[in-house]
């Protein structure tokens, strides 16, 4: 199963490779890693999207609390959260083509972001599903270039 | 207080933080800090081989339970520090080891003595650091003993660059507290899961203790010998475990595992409870996971979060350390009102049974010396109280077979990683800390020339530690697994023109004793115990001789090879 972890690291330098390595020594998974600072000096986020069975999934959050940098790890998939992921799209738009592009843009509520003479480049926002569900839309017009994020998550603040 | 250079913080970080011992190296890197030595309060021991100072490091911690200390230099000298590195992270033991880097503007130009040590050893060490500002050093010298030393202990490597040790500041003060908002180890235990693991064991037919090294590194020695004989519990332990428990007590089963006695086997197969005390379920003990102790409910405690639940599935889990989980556990044991003397009798009688079918034992020979004998005889010898480290194979295995370990910190070898080589300068950073002890390594012809170049350092420092070499010609546990296993295609095992050992240690400066008939064994380990000088024993024993009992990799601990 498809696990979505928050931690939350020192801010220092090799921090990242520690948190790799541990995963590709024990022959753990990573799917997607996003990393940033956060408002507070010296702490960065990383949301990590990672799968496996229950045990797998329990030694991943043990091992990453067990990395002196590691500050907190909190594994988001039991809780509800809000999930997001951005892709950048530069697809084939020729004239003819261009408003049926554009409607599907509007449908999704994206933006274009770049606009060039046979290609627009679109800016979507979205959980995993439904970055996957404008891709399968615009393949038919031939996808040149495709750039994506990996999923970063906050807890919500109502738990229902 | 005046300027400080950073070599100068640096040794009087370890002169506070009471380091008496430094097993080291010099180079380029370093030469700095060896500048400022003389005139601190310790001595450094000058090894022949940067691997052997981490191991004498880390035999000096195993047999103190204080952290060990190493300073070797960049490029080649870091490197060479690896496999004691990860040896020791794998046993849990706790070591500072300083590198010597290139200065701060050239990394990362591959100049000359140049390695990411850092990047080498992340996944080696607990933590590990490069020191980038002298205004860090003290901060960072204090955080890493207090890594190294607390929770589950172990390695953590400093990397120094030249020009760091160099640098000037007055900003230096050794803080004498140390608080990390991302780690801190959780030493006392759940008090709701000790009442439930109390609750199990006052339910239990058949309980079993299952010791390991976490008992010794956390001092847990009589807590966890007077559980089991309070509450009348048959004990085992792992590899790392012996000397947790007396070897001559009645409740004692002997090691589990491979090469683990039939009754610590058939009392883990038969158990309905199974208490884990700081072990970590390995597959040299469990053998075939899917049918290990497969009647047992288990209670698991460890001071590391990791280790439950990494193998074997868990009934209660106990984080905390071992010695805290012990004392709680007993307190809710006197609370229930139980005849442990009588609940388990039926079940002390079945495994004393076990243990008198099938004891420990090797054919006679005529014709030959049986290893296991000489290893019972330096037991009569000494008693037990001697501090025995091992080399790896089945030198290892005899020497955890039949020499009975009373005390904890007597018996010292590389459990996890199995590192050959080892046990040779462990013994001597064992001297260094316990010189009115006796210190013996068990040796095989193999190992013990893996870092044989010691005895240039054992000599040096006029150390009377006791090299005993069950020499087969063999590397013999490999050997044995081809004659068991590989139909008997001895290949790249035969150790032909072995080195004339005697001569070997007298070039060296040391004593050489050979020993090639039975009757001699006794009078020759006599007589090299009673020196004061380095000693080898070269005992030529049965080449062909075999580990038994010997549960094959991947079966069930049922599934024994006996005598």
């Amino acid at each position: 199963m498809r696990h979505v972890l928050s931690v939350l690291v020192e801010n220092e330098p090799g921090v990242l490779s520690r948190v790799a390595g541990l995963f590709s020594g024990r022959g753990f998974n990573i799917e997607t890693l996003s990393v940033g600072p956060t408002l507070e000096k010296g702490v960065s986020f990383m949301t990590i999207t990672t799968t496996g069975d229950e045990q797998i999934i329990e030694q991943i959050v043990k091992q990453l609390r067990k990395l002196i940098t590691v500050i907190k790890v909190v594994d988001l998939t039991e809780m509800d959260a809000v999930k997001r992921e951005m892709a950048l799209i530069k697809v084939n738009a020729e004239d003819a083509k261009r408003a049926e592009i554009l409607r599907i843009v509007d449908i999704f509520r994206c933006k274009v972001v770049d606009v060039g003479i046979t290609e627009l480049t679109i800016e979507v926002t979205g959980d995993e599903k439904k970055i996957k569900a404008i891709v399968n839309l615009l393949q038919r017009f031939g996808i040149k270039e495709f750039a994506r994020t990996g999923t970063v998550a906050l807890k919500r603040s109502m738990q229902l | 207080m005046g300027e400080w250079t950073g070599a100068q913080i640096l040794l009087e970080c370890l002169k506070q933080e009471g380091v008496e011992h430094i097993f080291g190296f010099p180079g380029g890197a370093v030469i700095d800090i060896y500048h400022e030595m003389p005139g601190f309060p310790f001595q450094h021991i000058l090894v022949r081989h940067e691997q052997g100072a981490v191991h004498a490091a880390d035999g000096y911690a195993r047999s103190t339970g204080k952290p060990g200390v190493c300073l070797v230099t960049s490029g080649p000298g870091a490197t060479n520090t690896v496999t004691g590195i990860a040896t020791a992270y794998m046993d849990s033991i706790p070591l500072i080891v300083f590198t010597g880097q290139v200065p701060t503007p050239l990394i990362g130009n591959d100049a000359f003595q140049e390695v990411d040590i850092v990047g080498i050893t992340r996944p080696c060490t607990k933590h590990n650091y490069l020191v980038k500002d002298v205004n860090d050093l003290a901060r960072i010298v204090k955080e890493a003993f207090y890594i190294a030393t607390t929770g589950r202990p172990g390695p953590v490597l400093i990397d120094l660059p030249k020009d760091v040790m160099q640098a000037r500041t007055s900003n230096f003060d050794y803080p004498d507290k140390i608080t990390m908002r991302s780690y801190n180890p959780n030493y006392l235990p759940n008090r709701k899961q000790v009442r439930k693991a109390a609750k199990l064991i006052a339910e239990a037919k058949k309980p079993l203790l299952y010791g390991g090294g976490g008992i010794i590194s956390s001092s847990a020695y009589q807590e966890f010998t007077r559980l089991a004989r309070r509450f009348n519990i048959p004990v085992t332990t792992t590899l790392m475990g012996l000397g947790a428990f007396p070897g001559n007590d009645e409740l004692w089963l002997g090691m589990l595992g491979m090469h683990g006695t039939y009754a610590a086997n058939m009392a883990v197969n038969d158990c309905d409870v199974l208490i884990a005390v700081g072990a970590r379920f390995d597959d040299r003990v469990t053998g075939k996971i899917a049918t290990f102790a497969p009647h047992a409910r288990i209670i698991h405690i460890d001071i590391d979060p990791t280790s439950i639940r990494k193998n074997v599935s868990v009934d209660i889990p106990i984080v905390a350390d071992c010695q805290n989980a012990l004392k709680a556990l007993e307190e809710e044991l006197d609370k229930l009102d139980c005849d442990f003397e009588k609940q388990h009798g039926e079940w002390i009688k079945c495994v004393r049974q076990w243990a008198a079918t099938h004891p420990l034992t090797y054919k006679e020979s005529d014709k030959y010396i049986k290893p296991q004998m000489v290893v019972e005889k330096i037991y009569e010898l000494t008693r037990g109280e001697a501090i025995i480290t091992t080399e790896v194979g089945q030198n290892q295995m005899w020497a955890a077979q039949f020499y009975n370990y009373h005390y904890p910190r007597t018996f010292i070898s590389s459990g996890g990683l199995g590192t050959m080589g080892y046990g040779f300068p462990a013994a001597i950073g064992a001297q260094l800390a316990h010189p009115e002890k006796l210190v013996i390594d068990i040796a095989g012809d193999g190992s013990i020339q893996m870092n044989i170049q010691e005895l240039a350092t054992a000599v040096s420092y006029d150390l009377p530690v006791k090299i005993v070499i069950l020499n087969n010609g063999y590397l013999g546990m490999v050997r044995q697994w081809q004659e068991l296993f590989y139909n008997r295609n001895y290949s790249a095992t035969q150790l032909q023109k072995n080195p004339d050992f005697v001569k070997l240690a007298e070039g060296y400066g040391a004593q050489g004793f050979r020993v090639e008939k039975k009757e001699e064994v006794v009078p020759v380990l006599k007589e090299a115990f009673a020196t004061k000088k380095t000693c080898i024993v070269d005992v030529w024993v049965e080449p062909e001789e075999n580990v038994y009992p010997m549960v094959p990799a991947g079966a069930s601990l049922t599934e024994m090879l006996l005598v």
